[in-house]
């Protein structure tokens, strides 16, 4: 199959990638430009492991195909550390045991990242509707909803202390 | 019990790592994506590797054309069985797997071949020009069936289809059963459930040149593997390399729950392929793929006995288990031990009787999972023990308290019991569900159950006999102060490397940030026999104190050289050395003797101290009370030329167990205890049970990083909480129905209970600081403990797991002697006649189920072009 030429903005800059026009983003961002945080996980977007935002909306790359992805501004879990630092939901994650094994956790952070841009102060029940969309087979969830909280407290007081 | 005793001799609140709430050390690499895990690695190179699956459970292979795939533009190898023929499997006494079929398939999804191709896309287009000639064979899918084979065996060697079969009698049984007051027996049966870690299992290959032999030479594999050592072993028998030619490579692993604690086929494929490919090669399942390498937890059928005095002493238990095992021996024969001796080390049971049977059929391989062994068998018991109380009108918690162990104490099977927390565990889960106020109280569908359970802290017995130690922990210091920690403990997302860090630094007295593991890597690490039965805190933890204690004698010295005092006067705090007394009063009286033991410590490096000694004196103007960690570690440097330590774990001979068949599987030299209570709701219109909290108490010795412990136990209990509800692998001639993470129906987060974590520390006499497994124990106490809360919301004893809509319901309308629904009928004409029910049937035999006319395997395999 003959490769196209496609532009993708990806975590502020521009990348210009020769695709198949079957490439799944997933696989482009994996494959062809070494952003390896994404994971794969379930084939068939049922686990959310590959979640990257797409204007801000939670995507499953792993069912998303490249070419429909030109133009819009993408974030995956690489473009979340802020200023060489972790963003307090990633501090959050490892503090209150979000993480164990970390292979569902970018994708996890993801969704939490495109859940208090839409509502920051979610309710317990919005919080695991958000977080049914990805599988984790490690925590039971539990530390996880400790950890979105703390990270809603630090970023409160960060933005007050800033005013 | 025991009065808690430990090594270290500090009061309890007085350690400065340990006990406080860490973030794991890798918890960034984790978060922000940037750890590399075995799929994200590259090598330049690179081939792809894709596997060819058999589409049949039980056939002959007449014949392998590959040439048309051979010739496909991108293809580099074909690999099939005769590429690497000999056998290997994970327990010695179980080499009956290939690499890739020699002449026979045994499973849906058994390797017959492997492409290796620039791309994915090519080689799953050359997966399709392999042409293979199968000669169909009898298969066998319910383990009850299959043990009555006489042809068509699985594996020629074993007769009737019985991988092992195990009888032990401890005590007297018959008496036992003679002396009880009311006796209950019932079958249970546990379906087939699955680790569905989250990372899928992958494995990267790569030989180089030898630069004396101009040939290709030592062999480099990054394997997502909870056992790096035992992956190097069973390529060296494969490959006929010697281990030390092979290097094996334990990037991070997203989760393993004992998926990965066996040698994997894509593990051994990778290798052979990238040796005939002549390039690094990669292979990664798809999750359909991880789920016919699976190696899960087998479905057991359980017949179960048990006897109680009307004081509620239980008097004998008697168990017969069938475990459906596959088509692999993988663990099976320590999985059917585990299945009885476990039986022993969590209640004081004076006569035993076990009958394990460990049962070969055309299924993939199931083998170690969270619990093994003792989940199912933990489910029936537990069940029936509740039954009992019920019985005799005792409270259930009650109960458990009247057949306490008495420790320490060696158990009839053999089993050594030191540390006991379940007492503890039992009263604090009372306490906190305010079990005796709201137990029997709740409104109908609503109700609360308990149950307990217990693991093993690692096998005192290693699966390879030998006498080689269970774990080694290699440090070294250099100059800069930074404190280098080498295992060979896996980490799999439980914690592993953290916890070595936090005992290294605790011992050493500094800061966690000074602390880099070198973990799992086979040419830098020490052998460790790997992440599996939750040894790792134990016998890797053990390992890493001596090793640190080691090094720490080493600064001792040279520090109290320096500050003019005895070595054991040292405190070793948060980055500093201190003289406990300050460094007057201790010269005074130590002198003489400390004189003399350090003119043998410098010995040949006389020089140097000289030199450091002067340097230090100018510099400070005398002995002082205090050192920095790095001033100590140089002053030792000095004194000693090299700051190493070593140390390593085996467990006593007091705890490795009996000498009747089978003694070596149970031994532990420590158990972890839980009790648990669940509530629950049930609605008797759609049959769905609701898990509403489940407060799970832990006995872990000693917690050394509560937030790891409360992780572990909370997915301990949700994972449980997973095979009680939802979890189940449904089959159909052979053919696994739900292959997928959404059909498995692992839990989501609104399916997700709040789970109460309660940490019980014992402090077990000889783990490290008095830690013992915090990560497996909890599992099995959460089926029953929902099981039983069944049972107080609507009177419905459940012996079939998971509970479904169908099982509740089916037993509700049992209850009141209705007419069982039929929920499926009509539904999919192809659907076995017994829905969910194992096995389906043999349709070879053409007893099977009608097929729709369209289902290709209505037909007659097309011989050959398959």
């Amino acid at each position: 199959m003959k490769k196209e030429l496609i532009e993708l903005r990806i975590n502020g800059r521009a990348h210009e990638v020769a695709i198949e026009s079957s490439a799944l983003l997933l696989d482009v961002l994996r494959q062809d430009l070494q952003l390896t945080g994404s994971k794969r996980a379930c084939d068939d977007s049922s686990c959310g492991a590959c979640t990257v935002l797409v204007d801000g909306v939670a995507m499953m790359s792993c069912t998303l195909l490249a070419a429909s992805c030109e133009g819009p501004e993408i974030t995956t879990i690489e473009g979340v550390s802020e200023h060489g630092s972790l963003a307090a939901i990633q501090k959050a994650y490892g503090d209150w045991g979000g993480a164990q094994c970390g292979y569902c956790t970018p994708g996890f952070i993801m969704t939490v990242k495109s859940l208090l841009a839409e509502n920051p102060d979610p309710s317990e029940s919005d919080i695991r509707d958000a977080l049914s969309s990805n599988l984790c087979r490690c925590t039971g969830y539990n530390q996880m909803y400790e950890a979105i909280r703390s990270a809603i407290v630090a970023e409160r007081s960060a933005a007050t202390n800033s005013e | 019990m025991t009065q808690p005793t430990t090594k270290d001799q500090r009061p309890t609140t007085d350690f400065s790592i340990i006990g406080k709430p860490t973030a794991m050390v890798d918890a960034a690499a984790k978060t922000t994506g940037v750890g590399k895990y075995t799929d994200d690695l590259s090598v330049p190179g690179m081939l792809v590797g894709k596997i060819l699956h058999s589409p049949y459970p039980h056939a002959r292979i007449r014949r392998i054309d590959t040439s048309r795939a051979e010739q496909l533009e991108g293809v580099v190898a074909v690999v099939v069985g005769k590429d690497a023929p000999n056998p290997y499997g994970i327990l010695p006494v179980g080499h009956d797997e290939h690499a890739l079929a020699l002449d026979k398939v045994r499973y849906v999804g058994d390797n017959v071949a492997c492409v290796v191709a620039i791309s994915e896309a090519i080689a799953e287009k050359a997966l399709e020009l392999i042409d293979v000639d199968y000669e169909v064979l009898p298969a066998y899918f319910d383990p009850e069936e299959s043990m009555k084979a006489t042809s068509d065996l699985i594996h020629d060697n074993k007769p009737n289809n019985l991988e092992k079969d195990y009888h032990h009698i401890f005590g007297d049984p018959d008496r036992g059963f003679a002396e009880a007051d009311h006796v209950a027996e019932a079958r249970f049966i546990a379906n087939e459930v699955t680790h569905a870690a989250m990372e899928p299992h992958s494995t990267l290959a790569a030989f180089e040149i030898d630069p004396h032999t101009g040939k290709p030479g030592r062999l480099t594999v990054w394997s997502s593997t909870q056992v790096p050592y035992y992956l190097q072993h069973k390529l060296s028998l494969v490959l006929e390399m010697p281990m030390a030619q092979i290097r094996v490579i334990k990037p991070l692993v997203g989760g393993g729950f004992g998926g990965k604690s066996e040698v994997i086929p894509l593990e051994i494929i990778a290798a052979v392929a990238a040796r005939k490919a002549q390039a690094p090669v990669k292979i990664t399942y798809t999750r359909e793929e991880v789920f016919w390498a699976h190696r899960g937890r087998p479905r057991t059928i359980i017949d179960l006995k048990t006897g109680v005095k009307s004081d509620g002493r239980i008097t004998a238990v008697k168990a017969r288990v069938v475990q459906d095992g596959g088509a692999y021996c993988s663990y099976g024969v320590v999985t059917i031990l585990y299945s009885g001796a476990l039986l022993g080390a969590l209640y004081d049971i004076p006569n035993i009787q076990y009958d394990g049977y460990r049962v070969l059929t055309n299924k993939p391989a199931c083998g170690a999972m969270r619990g093994h062994g003792t989940v199912n068998v933990r489910f029936a018991f537990e069940s029936q023990l509740d039954e009992l109380a019920a019985k005799i009108a005792m409270d259930p918690a009650e109960i458990r308290c009247r057949n306490l162990l008495q420790p320490p104490c060696i158990t009839v099977n053999g089993l050594r019991v030191q540390s006991y927390g379940l007492p503890e565990c039992i009263e604090k889960t009372v306490e906190r569900s305010r079990w005796d106020e709201r137990k029997g109280k709740l409104p109908r569908g609503r109700g609360l159950g308990i149950a307990c359970s217990h693991y093993v802290s690692g096998a005192a017995n290693s699966i390879i006999r030998s006498d080689m130690p269970h774990s080694t922990v290699n440090i070294k210091i250099d100059r800069d102060g930074g404190v280098v920690v080498y295992t060979g403990a896996s980490e799999i997302g439980q914690g592993s490397d953290t916890m070595t860090a936090q005992i290294a630094a605790e011992v050493l007295g500094c800061s966690l940030s000074r602390v880099r593991v070198i973990a799992a890597d086979t040419d830098l690490t020490p052998i460790d026999i790997g992440s599996y039965s939750s040894r790792v805190t134990f016998m890797a933890g053990n390992a890493t104190l001596r090793a640190a204690n080691e090094v720490k004698k080493l600064i001792a010295a040279a520090a109290a050289k320096k500050m003019d005092c005895q070595p054991d006067d040292l405190v070793f705090r948060e980055d500093a050395v201190v003289s406990r007394n300050g460094h007057v009063g201790t010269a005074a009286i130590g002198r003489p003797a400390e004189q003399s033991s350090a003119a043998t410590v410098s010995g040949r490096v006389e020089g140097q101290i000289l030199r450091g000694s002067l340097q230090q004196k100018r510099k400070d103007e005398g002995p002082k009370d205090q050192m920095s960690f790095e001033e100590a570690v140089v002053a030792a440097i000095d004194f000693h030329g090299a700051l190493t330590g070593t140390g390593s774990y085996a467990p006593p001979p007091e705890a490795r167990g009996g000498k009747h068949k089978g003694a070596g599987v149970g031994p532990s030299p420590a158990y972890s205890y839980s009790a648990q209570v669940a509530e629950v709701s049930v609605d008797e219109e759609t049959g769905e049970v609701t898990v509403h909290k489940v407060w799970a108490a832990h006995d872990c010795g000693r917690a050394l990083n509560p937030v790891s412990v409360e992780g572990q136990i909370i997915g301990s209990v949700w994972m449980g909480m997973g095979q009680a509800l939802t979890e189940e692998m449904v089959w159909k001639d052979g053919m696994l129905m739900n292959p997928g993470l959404l059909e498995y129906r692992s839990p989501s987060s609104v399916e997700s209970p709040e789970v109460e974590p309660i940490i019980v520390e014992s402090i077990d006499p000889e783990g490290p600081f008095g830690a013992k497994e915090c990560s497996e124990g909890s599992l099995a106490a959460t089926i029953p403990a929902i099981a039983n809360a069944i049972y107080d919301a609507v009177g419905i004893r459940l012996h079939e797991s998971p509970f479904t809509p169908e099982r509740v319901l089916a037993a509700l309308r049992a209850k009141r002697n209705a007419k069982a629904l039929n929920l499926t009928e009509g539904v999919d004409p192809t659907s076995p006649t017994r829905f969910r029910e194992h096995g389906g049937s043999l349709w070879f035999k053409g007893k099977g189920p009608e097929r729709h006319p369209l289902d290709p395997s209505r037909h007659e395999p097309a011989g050959g072009t398959d």
